[in-house]
This record gives C-alpha cells, sequence and structure tokens, in this order.
C-alpha cells in the first residue's frame, strides 16, 4: 500500500482549504453588514467560492474513490477512527454547504449567476418561509465547518509536533511518478 | 388556447363590440395582476413586484385606435424580496417614495397591430421625471375579462433613480414587465348565451 498521496489529491486538498476558509471569512463579514454594493459584491463573491467548492468537492470525491489514500500512521484506534469521522464529516459538510447556500439564495428569489457570467439553474423555487429555513441550515453548516477546520487543525500540529509524525509532512509532498 | 378563445369571442361581432363597447371603462384587477421591475446587479436578475396599483383600461377590439389606459403605481410597495433592500429603495436617493409616492402611466396615441395586440404610447412618470415610451401590449380576451400583458425597459438614472455609489454593481437598465386583468362584467351574460 502506498504510503503517500497524489499530486492531484494534495492539489485539491489546499486549494479547497483556502477557498472554504476565504467563504467561511467572507461570510461571516458580510452577514453583519449594513445594505451596501459592498454587501453585494461580498455575497456574490462567495456564491461564486462555494460553486467552486462545490465543483471541486464533486471531482475530489470521484478522484478518491478511484485512488485510494494512503493507509493511516501507526496511531490509537481512538485517534484513527475519529480521524476518519472527521473526515467523512469534511466531505459532507463541502459537499453540502455549498447546496444549502445555492438553495437560500434561489429560495430567496436570486438566481446563482457563476462568476457574473453564467446563470446557473435554480434549485428550488422562490419560497420565503424555505429561505429561512436553509439559511438557518447554511449557518448551522457554517458553524460546524469551522469547528471541524478547528479540530482538523490542532490534530495536525500534535501530530506534526508532538508526535513528530509523517501525518502533516505527508499532506505537503506528493508521490511522484 | 387563448389566442382561440379571444378569436372566439371577436367572431360574433355584431354582438361582441356592443358588449364591449358597454364595458368600457374599466379598472384593472389589481388582485389578478402584476407588475414586476427586473433590476440587474452584477448579471444577477432580481425580481422585484409592486403590490399596490390601481388605473383603467380602455379597449374595445372594433376600435383598438381608440384604446386608453391610465396606470398609477405606489412605488413604496415595491418588494425585493428583504425588507432591508426594501427601505433602502424607499430613500430619496431612490424612488423618494416620501416626495413622489407614485409612478405613472397615461396612454397619448394607440396604434392597432391587429386582433391581439396594439402599441401604446404615453407618458411615464416616476420621481417627478416623465419620459414618452412605446410599449407593445398583447391582448387576451375571454367572455369575462382581457389580459394586457407586455414588457418594457427603462434607464432609471433617467428618472434620477440611485445612487452613484451602486452603479458598479446595479445596472442602469431595468426591465418591467406587467400582466393587468381588466374585468368584463357586462360582457358576461351576453357570452354565456352564446356559449349555450
Amino acid at each position: 500500500m502506498t504510503t503517500a498521496y497524489t499530486r492531484t489529491a494534495v492539489a485539491l486538498h489546499w486549494i479547497i482549504a483556502a477557498l472554504v476558509i476565504t467563504a467561511i471569512s467572507l461570510g461571516w463579514v458580510m452577514a453583519d453588514l449594513e445594505f451596501s454594493p459592498l454587501k453585494l459584491r461580498l455575497f456574490n463573491w462567495h456564491k461564486w467560492i462555494g460553486v467552486t467548492v462545490l465543483a471541486l468537492m464533486v471531482l475530489r470525491s470521484l478522484w478518491r474513490l478511484t485512488h485510494p489514500p494512503p493507509a493511516p500512521l501507526p496511531m490509537p484506534a481512538w485517534q484513527r477512527l475519529s480521524g476518519q469521522a472527521i473526515h467523512g464529516l469534511f466531505y459532507l459538510m463541502l459537499l453540502a454547504q455549498p447546496l444549502t447556500g445555492w438553495m437560500y439564495s434561489n429560495a430567496e428569489g436570486v438566481p446563482v449567476v457563476y462568476l457574473g457570467l453564467f446563470p446557473l439553474p435554480n434549485l428550488v423555487e422562490k419560497d420565503k418561509a424555505f429561505g429561512a429555513f436553509v439559511k438557518e441550515l447554511h449557518v448551522a453548516g457554517g458553524w460546524v465547518l469551522a469547528v471541524i477546520i478547528g479540530l482538523h487543525l490542532l490534530a495536525a500540529i500534535k501530530h506534526h509536533f508532538f508526535d513528530r509524525d509523517d501525518t502533516l509532512r505527508r499532506m505537503l509532498r506528493w508521490r511522484t511518478g | 388556447m387563448m389566442p382561440i378563445l379571444a378569436r372566439w369571442t371577436v367572431l360574433p361581432a355584431g354582438l361582441a363590440t356592443a358588449v364591449l363597447a358597454l364595458a368600457a371603462d374599466n379598472a384593472i384587477d389589481a388582485g389578478h395582476s402584476t407588475i414586476v421591475a427586473t433590476l440587474t446587479q452584477m448579471n444577477v436578475p432580481l425580481d422585484a413586484a409592486f403590490s399596490r396599483f390601481s388605473g383603467t383600461i380602455v379597449y374595445d377590439a372594433m376600435h383598438p385606435e381608440a384604446a386608453r389606459a391610465a396606470i398609477d403605481v405606489e412605488v413604496g410597495s415595491l418588494d425585493l424580496g428583504d425588507e432591508s433592500y426594501n427601505a433602502e429603495v424607499r430613500k430619496a436617493a431612490w424612488l423618494d417614495s416620501a416626495h413622489f409616492p407614485q409612478a405613472s402611466f397615461r396612454s397619448t396615441a394607440i396604434k392597432s397591430g391587429g386582433a391581439d395586440h396594439f402599441e401604446a404610447t404615453g407618458t411615464l412618470s416616476i420621481k417627478g421625471k416623465s419620459q414618452l415610451i412605446t410599449v407593445t401590449i398583447a391582448v387576451q380576451r375571454t367572455a369575462r375579462s382581457s389580459a394586457f400583458d407586455g414588457s418594457f425597459e427603462l434607464y432609471r438614472k433617467t428618472f434620477a433613480v440611485g445612487d452613484p455609489d451602486w452603479d458598479k454593481v446595479l445596472d442602469d437598465k431595468v426591465r418591467v414587465r406587467f400582466h393587468l386583468l381588466v374585468d368584463n362584467p357586462t360582457a358576461t351574460a351576453p357570452a354565456q348565451i352564446s356559449r349555450s
């Protein structure tokens, strides 16, 4: 069994990480802004990033199904299992979060136009009550992601600096040939 | 289906003309009509409906050139789907609904385009500024009512609507589409007779 991630897997990990952290930060800031041109602009950027994450996550899921990740490094069972649970939750949330955002926008009567160029189909009809519900889901999803990103970071730091194992390093280099 | 209905009502010409002439000065049934403005922000179309408007459309299929329309729209009733947005567009820089509560359209000339549509030219007034516009209006007539459908484009800056700060995210162009239903109360009874 291989001990390294593919170059594609490593690239997708870091690109999606950067996009998701940007999207959560934008979401955090824009939600409390007064109605203004800046607010609309940030909402659009947030949506475009979300759609990009969704597309990359679909690719990433397919890639992972066809390119198994390296075997887990030796560690206590509870750490391995909780790590796997968090990774499963990441896949679920990173696919679901863009979709709830997209539905929230549509339910509020606002189509999503990717990069201001490509109108995407509406996932749901305009519906105020559903909009309020799916907004709650989207906000809660943001919190879940923030928490699991925090746990993921803490675990990476622990493995790298305390256990001094290869967990973080193998996400910083890739399989060659 | 509608063109067939329209023809069906126009065919018994003598009867229909007499009846429709009686059904002259008809009020718009606001509950079954819509006036929607489509704004475009960063290429994203946003539909905003006016919920309060009134007016009359006088239309006789035999004398379409004599048609006339007068419509008043309460600009403060524009709903963009979010109360903070609605409050913004009511401000002085936008529609200034406190000083200019109504937008209006008054037809000045009608050109017939056949049985199912006509061209209405008239004065569109928003925020105290007026512009002559021409709108193609499709007519769908049943025994009970006439529906008038159409759309036109306007440039909001023509009417001094909007803060320059918004120009980079909000298009100048606004498309307005309408579906206006006018009942023909006196047309109901004879239509039922001709149907039986």
